[in-house]
C-alpha cells in the first residue's frame, strides 16, 4: 500500500456514516437503460405528416381504378401491379424517366465543371468587380423561371435546340450554376490557403495542385453541389416542359399530359408519381451525412 | 481568409460567364425587347415606350396577384420557420436515428414539383384522398375546387409539407455546430430551457436561419407548379400567384408586351430582395476573424 | 463551500465500453478538502476532464457516489449542486453585454437586483473589464472572453466549489501569469474549494496546494508539489513531474542491493529479496553525480549528449543498455571517461510501477 492509499482508506472509514440514496441510484440505472423521451414525439409526428401523402400515393399505385374510385381504403384490397406494367411496357412512359435522367445528369456535370474554377476564384482572390459578379450570379438563382420560359423557347427555337436534352440542361444552368458556385465557394473557403501555398512551394503546377490536392479536399463539397444540381434539375418542370415536345420530354411532364388525355387513369398516375420519388431517395441516401451542412450551403 | 488581389482570376470565371450569358442574359434581352415594343403580328414591331409598364402597374390584376403572393409568402413563413425550428430542436443530435430522420425529412424536397401537386391534389380530394375523406368524414364541408378558403388552406398545407424540411435541415446544421461547452456552461449557470434557446441556440442559428427565411421567401414568391397542378390558380383567381398570372398572360393569352413588362417588374422586385439578401448575408459574420478566434 | 468526496467512482461512456472493461475512470476514491486549491494533473486522455465533469454533475458516473459534505449529490444536476465551472474555450453569450454575461448566473438564481449590480460591478473591476461593461461580448478578444467566463464562475461567491478545465489554454503566456495569480488571490480571499485541471506541470505546481496526478483513469498520487518531487509514488509521477523526469531503471534485487545493468547499487535500509516481475529503481537527475571513472561506487557510462540550459547542464548518458540523465552545475566539468554516482538518500524502489521502498525513510 502506498501512502496515498493509506490516507484514503482512513478517510473511507470516517465516511461510513454517509447517507447513500439508493433510490436515486436505481433511477440512474433506469436512466442509463434509455427510454422514450416525450421530445421525440415532435420529429416523429412531423415525419408521419411528411410520409402520409407519400404513402397514399404509393398505396394508390397498387390499387385498381375501380378500388380507387370506390372510396378511400388504407391498404389495397386487391393489390395489383398493372399500373406499373403499363409504365414499363410503354416506351412513351418509361423513356420519360430516361429523358429526365439524361438532362439532369448533363446539367449536373456542366454546372459543377464550370462552377469549380469560378468558386476557386471567388474563394481565393480579389479581383475587379468580384462582388458585383457574385451578386449578379446570385440574382439568377433568384430569377423566376416563369420570366424565362418564353424567351428560352424563342432562343432555343432559333438554334434548333427545342426538344433536345442539352436545351433543358443548359436552361437549368440558369439556377444551378449560381447555386453550385455558392456552395463550392463555401466549402473551399473552409480549406486553409496555406495548403495552396505549400503545394506551390513543393513545386506543384496549378492544374496538378488543383486536381491532385485541392479537389480531394473538397470532395464532399463537390458531392453536395452535385446533389443540389440534381435536386433542382429533377424537380423543375416549367422550363423542362416548355423546351421539350416528345423526344426529351421529362417524366413529370408526360404525367400531366396523360392525366388530361386519358381521362384520369389514377392508378397509372400514382405509379408514375411514386417512381419519380425513387431517384431522389437514392441520391439523398448517398449524401445523408452532408445533407445538413449542404442545405446551409457549406456556410455553417 | 486573406484574399490576394489578382485579376487573372477572371480567367477562372469566364466559363461561368459564358454559360450564364447564354442562359440568362440573351433571354432577358428578348424580354426587354418585347417590353418596349408592340406588334400587330407579322414580325412588325414598333416602339411602345413605357406604355406596357404603365398598363401593368395600374392593372387591378397585377396588384391582386402581387398582394396574394405577399400574403401567401407571409403565411408560409409564419408557419414554416417556427415549425422548422421546433422540429430541429427536438431532433436527436447523434446516433442511428439522425441519418434516418434527415433522409426522411429531405424526401419531399426531392419530389418533382408537379408530382408534389399531384400528390396533394389526390390526397385532399374528398372522394379518393385520405385527407379530404377524413376531413369531410368529420362533418366539415371541405372542397378545395370550389371554396377559395379551402383552396388556400390546401395550398398552404402543401407548401408547409413540401418546404418546412428545408428550414429544419438548415436549423439543424446550425444547431449541431454549437460546441457542447455552451450547453454545459448554461447548465452550470442554471439557465432555463428558454434561456438556452434565447441566448445560445437562437444566436448561433442566426446565420442559417437568415438563409432559410430568405430562400423560403424568394421561392414562395416564385411559386408556380404546385398550386398550378392542384388548383390551376382557382377557384376564380383566388390562388393565382404572380408566376401563374405571368404564364397565363404570356402563353395563355399571348400578350407578349404586357407579359414582358410584368416579367421585368417582377424580376426587379426579386432583384431588390436579392440585394437585401446578399448584403445581409455578406455582412453577418464579418466580425468573425477576431484575434484568437471564437471557440 | 463543501468538502468533495468521490466514493469509488468508475465511469465508462457507453454500456458497451463498460462491458468491455474499458473505463475512462477506474475506481477513483479520494476527497477534496473544503477550501483547498487542487490541481488535477495528467496527460491528455487520462480522465481529468471526465472526473471534473462528474464533480460538476455534467456526467453521472457509471458506478460510485459523489458527496458534497454529507449529501449524496451523485444524481443532482449541476445547477442543484451549486458549483461553478470554467471551460477550456471561452463560452460567452454573444448577444449579451459583458455586464449581462456576468449577471446571467445570478439572474437565473433569482438574486436580488441590487445585489446583482453590486457583485457584477465588483467582478468587472477584478477582471479588468469595467470599461467594457456595456459592450456586446461578441467582438472581444479571446483573453477578454475567457476573463468573462472566469468572472461568470467567480461572481457567485456562495458556490460549493469552482472547477477549472484547462482555462488558460487560449490565453497569451504573459496573461497566463497574471490570471493565475488573480485566481490565487481570489482563492485566498473567498477560501472556495478550487479544482483546476491541467496537463501543464508548472501551472499545476504554482496554482495548487495539493496536486492530484492522474494516469490512465486512476489517481496515482495526491500530494504537495514537494511530495510529488521527492517521493513519487508511481514511476509515472516520477517522469511526469520534473524536467527532465526521473530516471527509471529496470533492476534486480539481491541481498539489499539493486543490480542495474550489471552494476550494484546499495539500498540502505532495505533488506530481503523482492519477488516481482517488474522491479525498477528511480532516481531524479538532480541526484545523479557525474565523476571520473575509477572512483569508489561510480558506474562507468558513455556520454551521449550534453545540453546547456543556461543555469545548469543536462548530461544524457548510457549505463549499459539504460539511458541515464544527470543534471550538473553550469561550469562543472564533464569528463570524457565518465561515470555516475547515485545519491544513496534519493533512491526509490518500484514494484509494478508502485513505490515500495525509498532510502532515507519509509515508502
Amino acid at each position: 500500500m502506498t501512502a496515498t492509499d493509506v490516507r484514503l482508506a482512513d478517510e473511507g472509514s470516517a465516511n461510513t456514516d454517509l447517507v447513500r440514496s439508493e433510490d436515486a441510484l436505481k433511477a440512474r440505472a433506469r436512466q442509463k437503460a434509455g427510454g422514450f423521451k416525450p421530445k421525440a414525439l415532435i420529429p416523429i409526428l412531423y415525419i408521419i405528416f411528411l410520409l402520409l401523402p407519400i404513402y397514399w400515393l404509393v398505396n394508390m399505385s397498387f390499387k385498381t381504378n375501380q378500388e380507387i374510385l370506390s372510396g378511400a381504403t388504407l391498404i389495397p384490397n386487391d393489390p395489383t401491379l398493372r399500373n406499373y406494367q403499363v409504365i414499363f411496357n410503354d416506351p412513351s412512359w418509361y423513356m420519360g424517366y430516361v429523358d429526365s435522367l439524361i438532362y439532369v445528369l448533363m446539367n449536373m456535370v456542366i454546372s459543377v465543371a464550370v462552377a469549380l474554377p469560378a468558386a476557386y476564384a471567388f474563394s481565393r482572390y480579389k479581383f475587379l468587380g468580384d462582388k458585383h459578379l457574385f451578386f449578379w450570379l446570385l440574382t439568377n438563382r433568384m430569377a423566376p423561371p416563369a420570366v424565362f420560359a418564353l424567351p428560352f423557347f424563342q432562343l432555343y427555337s432559333a438554334f434548333g435546340l427545342i426538344d433536345t436534352h442539352i436545351a433543358v440542361a443548359l436552361a437549368h444552368c440558369l439556377f444551378n450554376v449560381p447555386l453550385a458556385v455558392w456552395i463550392l465557394e463555401g466549402f473551399m473557403s473552409g480549406v486553409p490557403k496555406e495548403i495552396d501555398e505549400t503545394a506551390y512551394i513543393d513545386g506543384y503546377s496549378f492544374p496538378k495542385f488543383f486536381f491532385k490536392i485541392f479537389t480531394p479536399l473538397i470532395a464532399s463539397g463537390i458531392g453536395v453541389a452535385a446533389f443540389f444540381c440534381f435536386m433542382f434539375s429533377w424537380v423543375e418542370l416549367l422550363l423542362a416542359r416548355t423546351l421539350t415536345v416528345t423526344d426529351a420530354k421529362p417524366i413529370s411532364a408526360i404525367m400531366t399530359r396523360t392525366v388530361s388525355a386519358s381521362g384520369l387513369d389514377w392508378g397509372v398516375l400514382a405509379a408514375a408519381g411514386a417512381l419519380t420519388i425513387i431517384p431522389g431517395a437514392i441520391v439523398i441516401w448517398f449524401v445523408r451525412n452532408y445533407i445538413a451542412k449542404g442545405f446551409a450551403l457549406g456556410r455553417v | 481568409m486573406e484574399k490576394t488581389w489578382n485579376n487573372k482570376a477572371w480567367f477562372f470565371v469566364t466559363p461561368v460567364l459564358v454559360l450564364v450569358a447564354i442562359s440568362a442574359v440573351i433571354p432577358l434581352m428578348t424580354v426587354v425587347n418585347y417590353a418596349f415594343q408592340d406588334t400587330f403580328g407579322n414580325n412588325a414591331f414598333f416602339w411602345a415606350g413605357t406604355s406596357w409598364f404603365e398598363e401593368v402597374l395600374t392593372s387591378e390584376r397585377f396588384h391582386s396577384a402581387l398582394v396574394r403572393n405577399l400574403i401567401f409568402s407571409g403565411i408560409i413563413l409564419a408557419i414554416e420557420v417556427p415549425l422548422g425550428i421546433l422540429v430541429a430542436l427536438a431532433m436527436p443530435r447523434k446516433g442511428f436515428w439522425v441519418p434516418v430522420c434527415l433522409v426522411l425529412m429531405a424526401l419531399p424536397l426531392l419530389i418533382p414539383w408537379n408530382v408534389v401537386g399531384t400528390i396533394w391534389q389526390v390526397f385532399a380530394r374528398t372522394d379518393i384522398g385520405l385527407l379530404g375523406a377524413t376531413v369531410s368524414g368529420l362533418g366539415i364541408d371541405y372542397n378545395y375546387v370550389q371554396n377559395p378558403l379551402d383552396a388556400w388552406i390546401t395550398v398552404v398545407v402543401m407548401d408547409v409539407w413540401h418546404w418546412t424540411s428545408l428550414v429544419v435541415l438548415l436549423c439543424y446544421a446550425g444547431l449541431v455546430s454549437i460546441p457542447d461547452a455552451y450547453y454545459q456552461a448554461a447548465k452550470i449557470d442554471g439557465a432555463s430551457r428558454w434561456a438556452v434557446f434565447r441566448y445560445i441556440q437562437l444566436p448561433k442559428m442566426g446565420r442559417v436561419l437568415l438563409i432559410a427565411v430568405l430562400l423560403r421567401f424568394m421561392d414562395s414568391f416564385m411559386i408556380y407548379t404546385e398550386p398550378f397542378v392542384v388548383t390551376g390558380g382557382g377557384p376564380g383567381n383566388s390562388t393565382t400567384f404572380l408566376s401563374i398570372d405571368l404564364v397565363k398572360l404570356a402563353i395563355g393569352q399571348f400578350n407578349l408586351g404586357e407579359a414582358a413588362a410584368m416579367s421585368l417588374i417582377y424580376f426587379l422586385i426579386i432583384l431588390t430582395l436579392s440585394y437585401v439578401f446578399y448584403t445581409v448575408m455578406t455582412n453577418v459574420g464579418v466580425e468573425k476573424p477576431q484575434k484568437g478566434g471564437d471557440a | 463551500m463543501a468538502r468533495i468526496r468521490l466514493d469509488h467512482i468508475r465511469h465508462a461512456y457507453t454500456p458497451e465500453l463498460a462491458r468491455a472493461g474499458n473505463f475512462a475512470l477506474n475506481n477513483i476514491d479520494t476527497a477534496f478538502e473544503d477550501g483547498g486549491a487542487y490541481a488535477l494533473l495528467g496527460p491528455s486522455g487520462c480522465g481529468k476532464t471526465t472526473l471534473l465533469n462528474i464533480i460538476s454533475g455534467l456526467l453521472t458516473p457509471s458506478e460510485g457516489h459523489v458527496y458534497f459534505d454529507r449529501t449524496d449529490v451523485t444524481l443532482l444536476t449541476p445547477e442543484a449542486r451549486n458549483i461553478a465551472q470554467v471551460f477550456q474555450f471561452p463560452v460567452i453569450y454573444d448577444t449579451m453585454t459583458v455586464a449581462e454575461n456576468l449577471a446571467f448566473p445570478l439572474k437565473n438564481r433569482k438574486v436580488e437586483a441590487r445585489e446583482i449590480e453590486r457583485r457584477v460591478a465588483d467582478m468587472l473591476k477584478r477582471i479588468g473589464l469595467a470599461d467594457k461593461a456595456g459592450r456586446k461580448a461578441r467582438g472581444l478578444t479571446a483573453d477578454e472572453k475567457q476573463k468573462i467566463s472566469l468572472g461568470r464562475g467567480l461572481v457567485r461567491s456562495d458556490v460549493n466549489a469552482i472547477l477549472f478545465d484547462e482555462p488558460l489554454t487560449v490565453i497569451d503566456p504573459h496573461m497566463k501569469w497574471q490570471l493565475r495569480s488573480e485566481l490565487k488571490q481570489l482563492h485566498r480571499e473567498f477560501e472556495m474549494t478550487m479544482v483546476y485541471v491541467t496537463h501543464d506541470q508548472t501551472e499545476a505546481l504554482t496554482f495548487a496546494d495539493k496536486v492530484v496526478v492522474m494516469y490512465d483513469g486512476e489517481v496515482v498520487q495526491i500530494g504537495t508539489p514537494e511530495e510529488l518531487f521527492e517521493r513519487p509514488q508511481h514511476t509515472f509521477v516520477g517522469y511526469f513531474i520534473g524536467s527532465p523526469g526521473m530516471n527509471v531503471l529496470p533492476c534486480r534485487i539481491e541481498g539489499g542491493e539493486a543490480i542495474v545493468a550489471g552494476e550494484r547499487v546499495a539500498l540502505p535500509g532495505h533488506s530481503g529479496e523482492r519477488r516481482s516481475e517488474k522491479t525498477e529503481l528511480g532516481i531524479r537527475p538532480e541526484f545523479v553525480g557525474v565523476v571520473e571513472r575509477g572512483q569508489p561506487g561510480a558506474m562507468p557510462v558513455t556520454i551521449e549528449k550534453v545540453e546547456d540550459i543556461g543555469s545548469e547542464r543536462i548530461v544524457r548518458a548510457r549505463l549499459g543498455g539504460e539511458r541515464v540523465t544527470a543534471i550538473v552545475r553550469e561550469g562543472a566539468s564533464v569528463p570524457g571517461d565518465a561515470a555516475v554516482t547515485f545519491d544513496p538518500n534519493a533512491l526509490n524502489l518500484y514494484e509494478n510501477s508502485r513505490l515500495v521502498a525509498r532510502s532515507g525513510g519509509a515508502a
